[in-house]
């Protein structure tokens, strides 16, 4: 797929040793928010089973990349996105997508933790019922399920029927994590997840990640390089709206190609 | 420098006092007519109170008698104006806060509700006359209740939109981001978030029409005896109030006293009833 284009911009290509296939494809992606380009002719694939991270400074359009992914600007008049983006042989930016349907496979887990006000269970509940009519039983099983996979389960299973309120930052987050795996999507976009965390719990969903990479392709933007290091197999740098370089995470903190990377990831800028 | 400084402060000082003397002399004079008003009626209403009020209907002038037929009337046009006020005025502000927002529909319904928000309940009375009343030829109990619905709607409108537009976008966007059609995310998310002060507002409503006498005196206008028809003209307490507290019979006097502690009360329980649920829905 889009040999050409790897071939004109051989640094765009994603370069991995054990190669995995490309889950999503971006290509000539231009976002707008009315009059101002937030995207500018953005390329990059996104692996599956892998982790990809996005960074740059504030407002460089990593965050508006993500949105771009499950398609989240529409909901916003005024805001939209021009190129393709092809995910299971479609281009999801076409007019007549089923959003809903798109937003199924492509869960988001957002900066701040945001439970919905009803209890544990039904919080994770409330995904599944929406594409799945499960009986009681099945359902208390898939809420262990994700529970269990979101490492919330043994802090979670004797309040169920709490509300999803009343937990700590960091397990609300964990619960929020929890809702978008229960709906077993293809791909996972974290925006910021552990910004609004202390370092215990950021370490807790950090570990989350390198697991959940088994059976999701996840995409995450951070504003932690050192997170990026540590969860990542590829990395975009990304500076006013355009992808400056993207590549294997450790070619792209050890090596980078571009002057502007290096200068980001030294500190020197940023 | 220094004395220009004390001076200064001096004189900031005295200001204060002067401020906080006049603002406290202000609250006093309204609490003092509020109180007094209260007083009396309580003084008055609980002189007239007796279990009477609740068994024996309105009585012709001259002879003893209750309020039952009012009580009852009020209670059922009440109920009436708020079942259908509720979803009409619920559904209408998740239309403004979910849908519309600052689109041209939106700003001209919400435009439109606040002059109704504010309307003189005569008015209402007199439009419901007009087309209701005048149409089928008698007062009766559902223009009534018509009329009083029309009150209420733009009060629940009004909070239901304020509420919704409380919750977070980030709440909005979780549930969208899951799969959600608009209307679960709603329904089941940011409805529910907000559901104690759309409660509230709808109990505010009730408080606000229960006591309200002009828009009934056009619509339901009044009945002497017993009566659950809704086609037919109603008692309710307001008008009876209205009545019996202008004619020259003592006993009328007396009932209309205790027709307005018991509407005060009611609408008291109902504010209160309205805080307890706000302060349980304020965002923790």
């Amino acid at each position: 797929m889009n040999l050409e284009m790897q071939a004109l911009r051989p640094e765009f290509a994603a370069k991995s040793e054990e190669a995995s296939a490309t889950k999503i494809a971006v290509r000539h992606l231009d976002f707008f928010y009315g009059k101002f380009q937030g995207l500018k002719d953005v390329n990059l694939d996104i692996a599956e089973r892998r982790v990809t991270a996005f960074i740059g400074p504030s407002g460089c359009g990593k965050s508006t990349l993500l949105r771009t992914l499950n398609r989240m600007y529409s909901l916003y008049p005024g805001q939209r996105a021009v190129g393709e983006i092809n995910f299971n042989g479609r281009n999801t930016l076409e007019a007549h997508v089923d959003l809903n349907m798109l937003r199924a496979k492509i869960g988001m887990v957002f900066q701040k933790p945001t439970p919905f006000p009803m209890s544990i269970h039904d919080n994770i509940s409330f995904g599944v019922s929406l594409y799945e009519s499960l009986s009681a039983r099945e359902m208390e099983d898939r809420v262990e399920w994700a529970l269990t996979k979101a490492a919330m389960w043994d802090e979670a299973k004797d309040k169920l029927k709490q509300s999803g309120m009343a937990l700590s930052g960091g397990q609300q987050q964990r619960l929020c994590i929890a809702r978008a795996v229960a709906v077993k999507p293809e791909v996972l976009l974290l925006d910021e997840p552990t910004s609004a965390l202390d370092p215990i719990s950021t370490a807790k969903i950090e570990e989350l990640i390198s697991e959940l990479k088994a059976d999701y392709t996840i995409a995450i933007v951070t504003h932690n390089m050192q997170q990026a290091a540590r969860v990542s197999d590829y990395t975009a740098y990304m500076y006013l709206g355009e992808l400056i370089e993207f590549g294997a995470t450790d070619d792209l903190f050890l090596k980078p190609k571009r002057k502007e990377t290096e200068d980001y990831i030294t500190g020197r800028f940023g | 420098m220094a004395s220009g400084n004390q001076n200064l402060y001096r004189r900031r000082v005295w200001l204060n006092r002067w401020n906080l003397a006049m603002s406290l002399l202000t609250m006093a004079f309204g609490m003092v007519f509020l109180i007094w008003i209260l007083i009396t009626l309580f003084a008055r209403g609980f002189e007239a109170l007796s279990p009477m009020l609740f068994t024996q209907m309105t009585p012709p002038p001259g002879s003893e008698g209750g309020l039952s037929n009012a009580i009852f009337g009020s209670l059922l046009m009440v109920v009436v104006s708020t079942l259908i006020s509720t979803p009409i005025g619920i559904l209408a502000g998740i239309y403004l806060a979910e849908y519309g927002k600052n689109g041209i529909v939106a700003s001209l319904t919400r435009f439109i509700n606040d002059i109704l928000l504010s309307a003189p309940s005569i008015v209402i009375g007199l439009f419901i006359y007009t087309v209701i009343v005048a149409q089928v030829g008698h007062f009766s109990g559902w223009a009534g209740s018509f009329a009083l619905a029309l009150l209420a709607i733009p009060v629940v409108v009004r909070t239901t939109e304020n509420m919704l537009r409380l919750v977070p976008n980030s709440l909005r966007e979780a549930a969208i981001a899951l799969g959600s059609p608009m209307w679960k995310v709603i329904l089941m998310v940011t409805l529910k978030a907000v559901r104690a002060g759309v409660i509230t507002g709808v109990l505010l409503a009730v408080a606000r029409v229960s006591g309200e006498t002009a828009p009934l005196l056009f619509t339901a206008l009044n009945n002497q005896f017993w009566s659950t028809d809704m086609n037919a003209p109603m008692a309710n307490l307001p008008v009876v109030i209205f009545q019996f507290a202008a004619s020259p019979f003592v006993e009328w006097q007396h009932l209309a006293w205790a027709g307005a502690l018991l509407i005060t009360l009611a609408v008291l329980a109902l504010n209160i009833m309205a805080r307890v649920l706000f302060r349980q829905a304020a965002p923790k």
